[in-house]
Parts: structure tokens; C-alpha cells; sequence
């Protein structure tokens, strides 16, 4: 009797996973094209940051570094300098002369718009971040203040700022080597070459 | 036999192969999509309308590459496996009839099929479905690698288990329609009748339909009997050495092997390329002209149609097999019921019931 019973399972198995799959295949596919269909995201998704200007088009960023500090990342860099009234940038006393994401660092985790005392800095929700180099991945303060950028034919960010062409990757951008080295120097120096 | 008759038969016999050539790389796009619409996916549309120009563009990337063979091969097997399993998976479309009547090609009246109609198409068609297994065992022994050799084992013992169901299953049609040319066996059923009615002889023998499904599976090393090249299991099986045009020949052969298990099936059980309700196809006639032929093929390849999508679902579906349940299934279970099928047969015909 155990043959007959065992083959009956079998063929109603195998016609119950058969139909399974049928149904299947006549049913709608899940599969998103990607290039053309763009996965809408959540409002309140973190992608890349925006950089954000009050009305009058000062910028918001006083350029206090308390985003860099929250950064757990450590990826955000801010020089600041003052407003003069010649020079008038943001709407505080000082301003974000140098304002750079390493996006290639940034966890997304949403800090440093946790941090700021101005809502100076959001995370936005462009996520096509990928790039063919290192160094663009870091993102300076116009590329923050622009709108999401345009792409190319690859996908890739189109730069607002070209740079010097490097065919090494590098810990450091190139436009900073120079200063990081002059810095080191100058520690160096201080320091009397003996540890810290 | 005259010259012109010969070049001929090499004309059509050259198209033809040429033409199978073609349906296998379409035979792969259709395959990958497939599976993908059981998957609730899309598989490959990007190339050319509907992703229709992907097998032109994976046989570019397959000629390539390096024609690579690793030092320890047995380098003459190693080469000629793959074109022996292309071969003879190729030969086996010898036999098989594409037509009912001849085919009548500008007054050339000739078999429907790539070769003359052959007294013993069966057998041969058999013997060449079989010698398929050759360069897969061959392929996998002369690789000198662990995979390639259990994969080629595998292979050896999976062909002898199943090759003796596959013939048994097939055995009753032989014996009811007392012929081994596969062009009669295509139209035998018209000689066996219930009332009025002549069924195909999957209503005869629908136990050997079942076996003989089950084991041109086996035969055409499809899941869920894919044990010589088990990708989890052998990372490629006997093909694991294999590269570029000599892989490419491995899976060519593959589905020609699934198009002539395909091809044999409908003939012997889907009454090949006979329309039901339709007794006569060359009585269809307009402008002229008698279909009879081109409805015949359009029968034949329409039934092969459903024969490979039934294997794709089943592929989608079904697990592989453990190796012994493989082994208890095809001497246990396909092998016992083939022969009792064989034997109810042989009742019906000796006693002549449902003969006309």
C-alpha cells in the first residue's frame, strides 16, 4: 500500500507546486526597470544633502562646525570665515568658506541636519550617488547648494567644478594635499618632531 | 542514387540544422524569459526589441574568449567531447518527421525531415539520443578533475538507468503500430480506434507518456534530473573545465538533445505532425496551393512548442532530485511500470482490441 499512497503524494505535490509556479507565471512581474523607473522613496528618506539659502539668498550656514562634530563619520569639513559687509554671505557674523561632504564616508545618518542650529544643512532624497572616482565623491559647498545634478549618459553626476584629472586614487583630494602636507610640515615643526 | 538527388538531400539536410541552430539560441532567450515569468521577473530585455538579440550577444562573448584547456586535460578528448555531444544530439533530427506526406519542393518530392525516411528511424534515433551521453562522460573524464569526473559519472549511470525506461515507455507504440520508421509511427494511431474516434497514443499508453517524460528529462540532463552538472552541488559537473566555444557546444548540444527528446515524444505520443479532426491536411487548398505540408510542420513544432515549455515548468518548479531517489525512482518505480505497461499491450494487441 506504501508505494501507492507515496506516489499519490508525490503527483498531488507535484501538481500543487506546478500550479504554484503557474500562477506565477501568469501573474504581474515585480521587477522594476531601473534606468527608466525610478524608485519613489519615502519623504523622509536620507539621501544626499542640500545645502539651503534663506529668502533673501544668504545662505543659512554659519559655518559653526557643529555638524562636523556630530558627524560620526568624520566626512564633513568646514573652514569658516567672516562676513564682512562687502562680503556678506550667510546671515550671522561668519560663513562656511569651504563647506565638503566625503560622500563616499557619509553613513547617511542624518546628524549633522539633527545638529544644525539653522536648518541650514537636510538630507535630501537623491540616492544616485555613484561615481567613477574617488575624489568626486567629495562634494563641495556650490555642488551642496545646487539643486540635485544633472546626470550624464552613465548615471554619473555631472560636475559643476572640474578638476585636475588624477589616474590614482588618493587618501586625500588633490586640491588638499598641498595644505594637509604644508599643515604636517608646520606640526611637525611645532612639535620638534617628538610625539604627541 | 542520382548526384542531384544527393546535393539535395545535403541542401535540406544542411537548412534544416541550420535552422534547429537557430531555434536553440532563440530556444535560450525563450528558456531565460520563462523562467523569469515563473519568477516574477522580467530576465533579459535589454538587448534589441524584447532582449530578442541576447543569444547573438552571449555567442559573441563566448567566441571571445580564450579557447582556454587547462593543462592536465587529456587534450584530443578534451576537444572532440564537445563536438561529439553536439554531433550526435544533432543526428538524432535525422529521423525525425516533420510532415505527414512528402515533401514536394519545386516537383522534388522528398521525406519530410533532414534524411531519407529510415525503416529503423526508432532505434536510430534512440542510439543517437544515447551516444549524446558519450561526450558528456567522455568531456568530464578527460577534464582529470574531481567535479568533471563525478559530474561525467553521474551522467554514466543516470543514461543507463533512464535509457532503459525511455525505450520501454516507447515500446507499446512500436508494438501497436508493428513499425520502427518514425514517419509511420507519426500516423500510426489512425489504424487504432475507441468507437469512431482515433486517439493519440497518449491516450493508449498514458502511463508510458508519463515514464517517457520523466525520462527525456533524465536523458536531456534537464532539472529536475540536471545531477551531471549540479552547479550547488559539482560547480559545473562535467562541463566545469570547459570555456568559451567548447561550453558553448556543451549547451548547444544540451537543448538539441531536449529538441530531439522533444521531437520523438511528439511523434510517438502527440500523433507528430497530424491535426486532430483534420484526417487529410493536403485536402487544404487555397490559391491554389495544398498546405498540407507547411500545416503538417506548423502541427508538429506547435506540439514541440508545449513539449519545451512543459520542461521549462517543470524546471521552475521542481528541486533536484537526491541522487539515490533518482536511482529508486528510475529502477523501482519508472522501470517496473514501463514493463507492466508493456505487457498490458502486448494483451491489446495480441487480442486485437481497438484495431481497425
Amino acid at each position: 500500500m506504501r508505494p501507492i499512497t507515496g506516489t499519490a503524494r508525490g503527483i498531488k505535490n507535484t501538481g500543487v507546486g506546478l500550479s504554484t509556479t503557474l500562477r506565477s507565471f501568469l501573474g504581474r512581474n515585480i521587477t522594476e526597470q531601473y534606468p527608466e523607473v525610478k524608485h519613489a522613496v519615502m519623504p523622509r528618506f536620507r539621501g544626499r544633502h542640500k545645502l539651503h539659502l534663506h529668502a533673501n539668498g544668504l545662505e543659512k550656514c554659519v559655518g559653526c562646525s557643529l555638524c562636523a562634530a556630530a558627524c560620526p563619520a568624520d566626512c564633513i569639513r568646514v573652514v569658516a570665515a567672516e562676513n564682512t559687509d562687502e562680503h556678506r554671505v550667510s546671515a550671522g557674523e561668519r560663513y562656511a568658506q569651504v563647506y565638503e561632504i566625503n560622500m563616499s564616508r557619509c553613513i547617511f545618518c542624518g546628524y549633522c541636519e539633527m545638529a544644525c542650529p539653522f536648518d541650514a544643512i537636510t538630507l535630501g532624497n537623491d540616492w544616485e550617488l555613484a561615481d567613477l572616482n574617488r575624489d568626486q565623491m567629495v562634494y563641495t559647498k556650490d555642488m551642496l547648494l545646487a539643486d540635485p545634478p544633472i546626470k550624464d549618459a552613465y548615471g554619473m553626476n555631472r560636475r559643476a567644478v572640474t578638476r585636475p584629472e588624477r589616474d590614482f586614487d588618493s587618501a586625500l583630494p588633490v586640491w588638499l594635499e598641498e595644505t594637509v602636507s604644508r599643515e604636517a610640515a608646520q606640526r611637525r615643526a611645532t612639535d620638534g618632531g617628538g610625539k604627541r | 542514387m542520382e548526384l542531384t538527388e544527393i546535393i539535395g538531400l545535403f541542401l535540406k539536410a544542411f537548412l534544416i540544422g541550420n535552422l534547429i541552430m537557430l531555434v536553440f539560441a532563440l530556444m535560450t532567450w525563450i528558456e531565460r524569459r520563462l523562467l523569469s515569468f515563473f519568477q516574477y521577473r522580467l530576465g533579459p530585455n535589454r538587448v534589441g526589441p524584447f532582449g530578442l538579440l541576447q543569444p547573438i550577444a552571449d555567442l559573441l562573448k563566448l567566441i571571445r574568449k580564450e579557447n582556454f584547456q587547462p593543462d592536465s586535460v587529456s587534450s584530443l578528448m578534451h576537444l572532440l567531447a564537445p563536438l561529439a555531444t553536439l554531433f550526435f544530439a544533432l543526428a538524432a533530427f535525422a529521423v525525425v518527421p516533420f510532415g505527414i506526406s512528402d515533401w514536394n519542393i519545386f516537383g522534388w518530392h522528398t521525406a519530410p525531415g533532414m534524411a531519407p525516411d529510415l525503416d529503423v528511424g526508432v532505434l536510430f534515433a534512440i542510439a543517437m539520443s544515447g551516444l549524446g551521453g558519450y561526450g558528456v562522460i567522455v568531456g568530464g573524464w578527460a577534464s582529470n578533475s574531481k567535479y568533471a569526473l563525478l559530474g561525467a559519472l553521474r551522467a554514466c549511470a543516470q543514461l543507463i538507468s533512464y535509457e532503459v525506461s525511455l525505450t520501454l515507455s516507447i515500446l507499446p507504440i512500436i508494438m501497436m503500430t508493428n513499425s520502427l520508421s518514425m514517419s509511420e509511427i507519426a500516423t500510426g494511431h489512425i489504424g487504432w480506434e475507441i468507437g469512431s474516434w482515433h486517439p493519440w497514443f497518449i491516450v493508449w499508453a498514458p502511463a508510458g507518456f508519463v515514464i517517457f517524460l520523466l525520462s527525456a528529462l533524465a536523458e536531456a540532463n534537464r532539472a529536475p534530473f540536471d545531477h551531471a552538472e549540479a552547479e550547488q552541488e559539482l560547480v559545473g559537473g562535467f562541463h566545469t573545465e570547459f570555456g568559451g566555444l567548447r561550453y558553448a557546444a556543451f549547451a548547444n548540444a544540451e537543448y538539441l538533445h531536449l529538441f530531439a527528446i522533444s521531437a520523438i515524444g511528439v511523434t510517438f505520443f502527440l500523433g507528430g505532425p497530424t491535426i486532430p479532426f483534420l484526417s487529410d491536411p493536403n485536402s487544404v487548398e487555397f490559391w491554389g496551393l495544398s498546405w498540407g505540408a507547411l500545416l503538417g510542420l506548423t502541427s508538429f513544432l506547435v506540439k514541440m512548442a508545449m513539449f519545451l515549455f512543459l520542461f521549462i515548468w517543470i524546471r521552475a518548479t521542481v528541486p533536484r532530485l537526491r541522487y539515490d531517489r533518482l536511482m529508486r525512482l528510475g529502477w523501482k518505480a519508472l522501470l517496473p511500470i514501463a514493463t507492466v505497461q508493456v505487457l498490458v499491450t502486448a494483451l491489446l494487441v495480441s487480442q486485437g482490441w481497438g484495431k481497425v
